[in-house]
């Protein structure tokens, strides 16, 4: 069938500086880029993804990806993108299907939150020569400690619960190996010992030659239970258990068979090229008492040594599901609002379902206090964190740590093109392709990955200082530092935020 | 070795036999056990352990290797995610046994409850095996990647049940097998499978399973080998490869 949609974008290519050297053409996964038989080198509009990557490594800078939004007249409901999706369905019958995080102009209220500073009252903190402290412990902690003198010495007399503990309140969004290539996968893993943070295997299990990592990996348990297993547990410093992600609440997965290959296979522990399905929702929970005997499962499996996690996606309830969550028995909830990211998701949900992370941490964190269980999990948010301010205006929020997926990517080359599903990242990273995997050196992962989680810690201990303090424990849930502009009252309420210029309470 | 359950919270019980494994132990019997959970949670020894009483709730959960017989009936989740070993039961079992099931066997005497076999799957020599004696609920093999699933709808339960099995069998099912003495109704499968006949390597298979069966149990093979028996698999492994629109 002849296709009507139309090219979003225009390679345009300088003709006085290309040189034919054919960088493009093999660089080009998605083949916009060809040669003809004199040699010459010309491109396809229609197939260019916007990756960007031809443009990158083009050594004589002659090509630019233009923005090429078919023009449409006088209509403000029937756009471009509305157009082509109507076409795209009717030629093939399909659900629409994309990648990445939510990226429609939904309200970002990190922009609207403002951080405070200390002026001549109570002096700011340098943290270049005062100490800083951003390790943060995450777990369940006890409802009071008991402490007893042991000849004239103070002793912990309470059994405290497992802990991570991170040296910078940020750590690595589940990938799972399979949705992500095996290079992406060490970059992770090397950046986060690097780092004394966590990375996240997601549901596709852990690679062999990973485990060395173990003290620095969250492994997930999802509805597939793909490669779960006694060794994997005790591979892990925790467990994650993934009920939903932000970029599609309330569905599963399926990462296609042409995926599954020799070492995903063996990950995995599936036959190479089956489908890999995870079904929506967890067959052996349909309460929360249900999700309460599958965190003690693993309770038991690890011996009480390990957190367990629950991660779930920020839906219109999350506050009491959170509480539930925090009674079940788990030591973490990680909530991933609707702008965290994803290798597939039908296009509708990705869109169209779930709230922001900002208002969940919120509404999470002013629940668990108002219950008075607050103490008893550690709150991990996700879910489209852009740089080190959304961070702590996170922390300052509620949250005790993040997640960070898509900014991680970007860090390793990713430039957001939302084709991941299908396999063909000429960035090397949402591959399975040998020859494109090659293009990400795990050396130059992680090394990107230690250097953004670093400038992002310095920021925040620079924050932090500014602001008095000497440690994000201070902050932590402190929304006396946040201050809200250009928001209604209901938005301010929700976020427990009063107006930048209103005085300190 | 005996260690008697009563009154035991599931952690207490479970740490004791952590404890006797580690100390070399490879004989247990627990007594009077009464509906604790997660017994023999994660252990990878090949030890035997016999069960007097109902344990509870993922009995076998995450197990790598040891042999349970349990003379009642089981609860709900017997071997989730159970990865190698095998699990007898002499009596009905509840609902999702062997979820994402891996290796290993599974044989229950009498009645299934409901999505038994949900999402088991093989990977290369593991191949988990489980045999009902009895009959099953609704969504028998449901999502099934991989492994033998064999359901006997002998007299041998105690639900009561008339038909063999429930509706939506083998509904989302793309790998593994499926024999069943007797047959279902079209309208008792999942759009993903299909009956198809015997041929002469399934007899083989069911033959050596079957046999085993009946001897854990003091049945006669021969006697059940005499049903008209159906095998059911997939249509296709990629139940879902054209739902989207690229």
């Amino acid at each position: 069938m002849k296709t009507y949609q139309l090219p979003e974008v225009k390679i345009e290519r300088d003709k006085d500086r290309c040189i034919d050297c054919q960088v493009c053409v093999r660089q080009c996964a998605f083949e916009a880029h060809k040669v003809d038989e004199d040699g010459d080198v010309y491109s396809e509009d229609e197939k260019c993804v916007a990756c960007q990557r031809c443009v990158s490594l083009c050594p004589t800078n002659a090509l630019t990806i233009k923005d090429n939004t078919p023009f449409v007249k006088d209509n403000a409901n029937w756009t471009a993108e509305t157009q082509k999706y109507i076409w795209k369905q009717a030629e093939t019958g399909g659900v629409l299907l994309t990648g990445m995080g939510n990226p429609k102009p939904y309200p970002i209220y990190w922009d609207h939150m403002l951080l405070n500073a200390s002026q001549v009252t109570n002096p700011s903190i340098d943290p270049l020569r005062e100490p800083m402290e951003l390790r943060t412990y995450l777990g369940s902690k006890p409802d009071k400690i008991d402490i007893k003198m042991v000849d004239g010495e103070p002793v912990l007399n309470t059994k405290l619960a497992p802990q991570l503990m991170v040296k910078t309140p940020i750590l690595f969004s589940a990938m799972s190996f399979g949705a992500v290539s095996y290079s992406v996968c060490e970059g992770l893993a090397r950046a986060s010992k690097e780092l004394g943070t966590f990375w996240n295997t997601g549901e596709g299990g852990l690679p062999q030659n990973l485990y060395e990592y173990g003290p620095n990996t969250i492994v997930q348990v999802a509805s597939g239970r793909f490669g779960v297993h006694s060794e994997y547990l005790d591979a892990a410093a925790a467990i994650e258990i993934k009920i939903g992600q932000g970029a599609k609440p309330g569905i599963g997965g399926h990462l296609p068979g042409e995926k599954v290959g020799p070492v995903v296979s063996r990950t995995r522990m599936i036959p190479e090229g089956s489908d890999a399905i995870s079904p929506a929702p967890h067959h052996d929970i349909y309460s929360i008492e249900d999700l309460s005997q599958l965190i003690y499962s693993l309770k038991e499996a690890t011996e009480y040594t390990k957190p367990i996690s629950v991660k779930i996606s920020a839906v219109h309830n999350v506050a009491a599901i959170a509480s539930g969550i925090a009674r079940a028995g788990a030591d973490i909830i990680a909530i991933d609002g609707f702008r965290g990211g994803t290798g597939a998701a039908p296009t509708m949900i990705r869109d169209n379902v779930g709230i922001p992370i900002e208002l969940a941490i919120a509404a999470v964190d002013t629940r668990l206090r108002d219950e008075a269980i607050r103490n008893r999990v550690s709150v991990i948010a996700a879910g489209g964190f852009r740089n080190s301010a959304d961070v702590i205006k996170a922390i300052a929020l509620g949250a005790d740590a993040v997640y960070l997926g898509t900014a991680a990517l970007v860090a390793m080359g990713c430039h957001v093109c939302q084709m991941c599903y299908t396999g063909k990242c000429n960035w090397g990273i949402a591959t399975q392709d040998p020859y494109l995997e090659k293009r990400l050196n795990p050396d130059v992962a992680a090394e990107r990955l230690f250097n953004l989680v670093s400038g992002w810690s310095h920021e925040i201990a620079e924050m932090l200082g500014g602001m008095g303090l000497n440690a994000i424990e201070s902050l932590r849930g402190n929304r006396l530092h946040l201050r809200s502009i250009g928001l209604s009252t209901e938005e301010m309420d929700i976020l427990g935020l009063q107006a930048a210029g209103s005085p300190m309470a | 070795m005996i260690i008697d359950a009563k009154g035991l919270h599931y952690r207490e019980l479970n740490e004791q036999v952590r404890a006797a494994v580690a100390d070399g132990e490879t004989d247990l019997t627990l007594l009077n056990v009464n509906g604790q959970r997660y017994i023999a949670d994660a252990i990878d020894t090949p030890v035997s352990i016999t069960i007097e009483g109902v344990p509870g709730n993922d009995l076998g959960v995450f197990m790598n290797g040891p042999s349970l017989v349990v003379h009642a009936n089981g609860q709900d989740h017997i071997a989730n995610t159970m990865n190698d070993g095998k699990i007898i039961v002499h009596g009905d079992a509840g609902d999702v046994l062997g979820y994402g099931m891996r290796g290993g066997k599974v044989f229950v005497k009498g009645d299934v409850g409901y999505r038994v076999g949900i999402h088991m799957k093989e990977y290369k020599d593991k191949v988990p095996v489980m045999v009902i004696g009895g009959k099953a609920r609704d969504f028998f093999g449901e999502y099934m990647a991989g492994g033998t699933l064999i359901l006997l709808g002998l007299d041998t339960g105690g639900n009561g049940q008339e038909e063999i099995a429930g509706n939506y069998f083998g509904t989302g099912m793309h790998g593994g097998v499926i024999y069943v003495r007797g047959r279902l109704d079209d309208y008792q499968l999942g759009k993903e499978v299909k009956q198809l006949e015997m041929d002469d390597k399934d007899r083989e298979v069911l033959r050596a399973y079957v046999t085993e069966f009946a001897a854990d149990f003091g049945m006669d093979a021969e006697e059940i080998l005499k049903g008209d028996f159906v095998k059911i698999k997939a249509v296709s492994h990629r139940p879902y490869g054209n739902l989207y629109a690229y």
